[in-house]
């Protein structure tokens, strides 16, 4: 039985539930203290003990279905083929157990055997889908389909209308041993190695550049993107102490040595707090960076989800306050509906400035940083340097993450030689690994200031 | 405090999933299989339970009732931010300390009058050994309450989300050895390993070290049936067309998109102030007048109250 926990484990693996070996003991405590008789019982126990957020849980539900769904052999609705084994029947296939439970056993023990052979033939470590082919040849000649061929053969060359039918309903039951054992790897498949083909994807996906992704990949980009808006909030969204060298603080180093009669035996340092992270984000959503828009719009969302307080603005020509929209709707609704307010349209990066100047400049202070996720191309349009340059005083930091790689800024209507000036940080940010790294780069230098 | 209960009490109480879930319920916790399945391998592995949900579906209940079912004494610690290990764990007690000098001082003199030599004062100092810092000065906290009861007890770490990643940190010792360690003294392991709750509202994720070394109960908002026998169980006196037609009302709005959706607690809530008004169906005026039990915030009373009367015939026809 350890086995079959083993390959369930491995399964919850592939289903992206984490099982670290310390769990897989769990798994084992578990199932010692609740056995394997109570099928419900065993589901909730596990559950608990494997299942470590809410949608592992849902995973690990699915699994757990999908696993211990016990692999019954079709009820074969031809009587004939399944009747007792006659003499005459016995004395023609020559005591080969295969050809004995095509024509005879029951379908558990068919089951079972088809199982033993599977474990044989190692079918857990299925990757890839090419490899089914190759999977189910391997369990049949584990389960002697050879055999079985040499026997079909033999009987159709032997004389006698007996033997001819014996070879047929052989030929018959093979036929049908081959599709329960195609039905099998298929659903091995789904529970090993579905997973490999999502993360090879997930990689690729990774790597492309955000222009060149396309629509169907839209769903999968917002799982990667929210994962890791949600690491990287986890990481920096909370408040944090900080010890200033050198500056004691009496209070505290009094309190902590009266006991020793107030004589300072312990030191204890001022300390700084380092508050939470307060971000505006303004995205351009404009006609130059169409292709990359819908993604930004994606990676804001998902920032606003995990980020506790996150003003965000999106424009083209004029420029809106999209918070209350990414708070109310959900992605699917949220990003068609910024587009279709405000999306598409020729740029102007001066205007989009003065709207926020008047709108939100007062919500810019010492703490905030400003991220700005565009192409810095204004059509010509005066820049309004002025502004840009009132956001970065007024803000703690100013990031400007732009999709066009460095040697075009400043060509044609960019603007973004100009722009930098007033960036703390100014980078190319072309894939979601990109996005993600500067992010990264970004929170952390924040901290240390 | 609680009547002292001997171990083989609790081990028949635990025994069984079916036998935690009726002992829930005889003291008005109506447990899920789930949860009750949760408690079972808690006290089988011995291991924590993490119990996240939002807020109002009873994961502090929960170990409020199995404290009280067990008979065991409730050591609760609400977590927040800047909680340290002198408030979780243990302090020393520096006025005791203080005083203890003074008599030190005065003691001192009496006590080293008849040695000869220095090296001989010092000797017969080292013989009093290090006393100020002795479990006579330590002032245990409710980490090390939990660890130092006899009989066992039921630990209730609230809101463990609320609290900083390093106390997160600190916290694992206690969860995976059931130990703490004071410098000044040593190691100290728990008698009877409490049966430990964390709940989390999920405000931050918690760490993989935490999740790892804890068993994971989700609990999420019951479905009509299970939330009737709730109220049922908490409210009796509720007559039961009411009941259910509260039940369904608050069904319903959960399907609504509002900032926060009525939990567990506001159900009862609502069938206790219904109960008050001595109301035996629902009616629009008296939904309207009450919302405010239910829903929390001012824009979710507004988008509901214009559909009320839509809402109350659904919630009867249910």
């Amino acid at each position: 039985m350890q086995e079959t926990l083993e390959n369930f484990l491995r399964a919850l693996r592939s289903m992206e539930v984490r099982v670290s070996p310390a769990e897989a003991i769990d798994a084992h405590c578990t199932v010692d203290s609740v056995g394997y008789g109570d099928r419900t019982l065993l589901k909730d126990a596990l559950c608990v003990a494997l299942a470590k957020t809410e949608e592992e849980v849902e995973r690990f539900d699915d699994c757990f279905e999908m696993f211990f769904a016990r692999d019954e052999f079709r009820d074969c609705d031809d009587e004939s083929s399944m009747d007792e084994i006659s003499d005459a029947d016995s004395d023609l296939i020559e005591e080969q157990p295969l050809a004995e439970m095509l024509l005879g056993g029951s379908e558990t023990e068919m089951a079972q055997a088809m199982e033993q052979a599977a474990n044989d033939a190692g079918v857990a470590n299925i990757r890839f889908s090419t490899q089914r082919g190759l999977f189910t040849r391997r369990i049949l000649d584990r389960m002697g389909l050879r055999d079985l061929e040499s026997l079909i053969a033999n009987l159709k060359r032997a004389e006698g209308s007996d033997a001819a039918e014996m070879a047929e309903r052989l030929e018959d039951g093979r036929r049908y041993l081959f599709d329960e054992v195609r039905q099998y790897i298929d659903r091995q498949f789904e529970l090993y190695a579905r997973s490999a083909g999502e993360e090879l994807r997930a990689e690729f996906l990774a790597k492309t550049n955000l222009s060149a992704i396309e629509r169907r990949d839209f769903e999968r980009m917002h799982r990667m993107v929210r994962r890791m808006a949600k690491k990287l909030a986890t990481r920096y969204n909370r408040r944090r102490k900080h010890t200033k060298r050198g500056v004691l603080d009496v209070r505290r180093t009094l309190r902590r040595n009266m006991a020793h009669d107030g004589i300072p035996f312990e030191t204890l340092w001022k300390q700084t707090k380092i508050e939470r992270p307060r971000i505006v984000v303004i995205v351009d959503v404009s006609q130059s960076v169409a292709a990359a828009a819908r993604f930004l719009l994606l990676f804001l969302y998902s920032l606003n989800e995990v980020i506790a307080k996150l003003r965000s603005f999106a424009f083209s020509s004029h420029l809106i306050e999209v918070s209350d929209i990414l708070n109310t709707k959900t992605v699917e609704e949220a990003v068609p509906e910024i587009l279709e307010k405000i999306g598409f349209r020729s740029t102007d990066y001066g205007r989009a400035f003065a709207d926020f100047e008047e709108n939100a400049m007062d919500a810019l202070d010492r703490h905030t940083t400003v991220i700005i996720l565009g192409d810095g191309r204004s059509n010509d349009t005066d820049p309004r340097m002025d502004l840009m340059r009132q956001i970065h005083d007024r803000s703690k930091s100013v990031i400007w993450l732009n999709p066009e790689p460095e040697p075009f800024w400043g060509t044609g209507d960019s603007e973004m030689h100009r722009y930098r000036t007033f960036c703390h940080v100014a980078k190319t940010c072309s894939t979601i690994q990109d996005l993600e790294r500067v992010i990264d780069d970004v929170m952390k230098s924040y901290f240390r200031a | 405090m609680n009547d002292i209960v001997s171990q083989d009490i609790l081990d028949t109480k635990l025994a069984s999933v079916d036998s935690i879930t009726q002992g829930l319920g005889s003291i008005g916790y109506i447990a899920s299989r789930r949860i009750a399945t949760a408690i079972f391998v808690a006290q089988n592995l011995t291991k924590p339970i993490l119990v996240e949900g939002s807020a109002g579906v009873g994961k502090t209940e929960l170990a409020l009732s199995t404290a009280q079912w067990l008979g065991l004494p409730l050591i609760r610690m609400q977590c927040y931010e800047g909680l340290d290990e002198s408030k979780a764990l243990y302090e020393w007690k520096y006025g005791k300390q203080l005083l203890y000098t003074q008599i030190l001082k005065d003691k001192m003199g009496d006590t080293l009058s008849d040695t000869k030599s220095l090296g001989e004062s010092m000797d017969r100092l080292h013989d009093f050994g290090d006393l100020f810092f002795s479990e006579q000065f330590l002032e245990p906290r409710p980490l090390l309450k939990a660890l130092r009861q006899k009989h066992g007890a039921v630990l209730l770490i609230d809101e463990v989300d609320k609290s900083d990643e390093e106390f997160e940190a600190f916290l694992l010792e206690i969860l995976s050895a059931y130990q703490v360690s004071i410098p000044e003294i040593g190691t100290i392991k728990a008698t009877v390993p409490p049966l430990v709750f964390l709940t989390s509202n999920n405000m931050r994720e918690m760490g993989d070290a935490l999740k790892r070394r804890c068993l994971h109960l989700y609990i999420p908002l019951p479905d009509a049936k299970l939330e009737q026998r709730i109220v049922a169980s908490r409210v009796p006196d509720i007559e039961e067309k009411l009941r259910r037609q509260l039940v369904a009302f608050v069904q319903i709005l959960r399907e609504e998109d509002l900032k926060k959706l009525p939990s567990i607690s506001e159900t009862i809530d609502w069938a206790r102030v219904l109960l008050l008004l001595h109301a035996d169906s629902l009616e629009s005026d008296m939904i309207r007048d009450t919302l405010n039990v239910l829903l929390k915030f001012e824009q979710d009373i507004a988008a509901v109250e214009r559909g009320i009367p839509e809402l109350t015939r659904k919630a009867k026809q249910a």
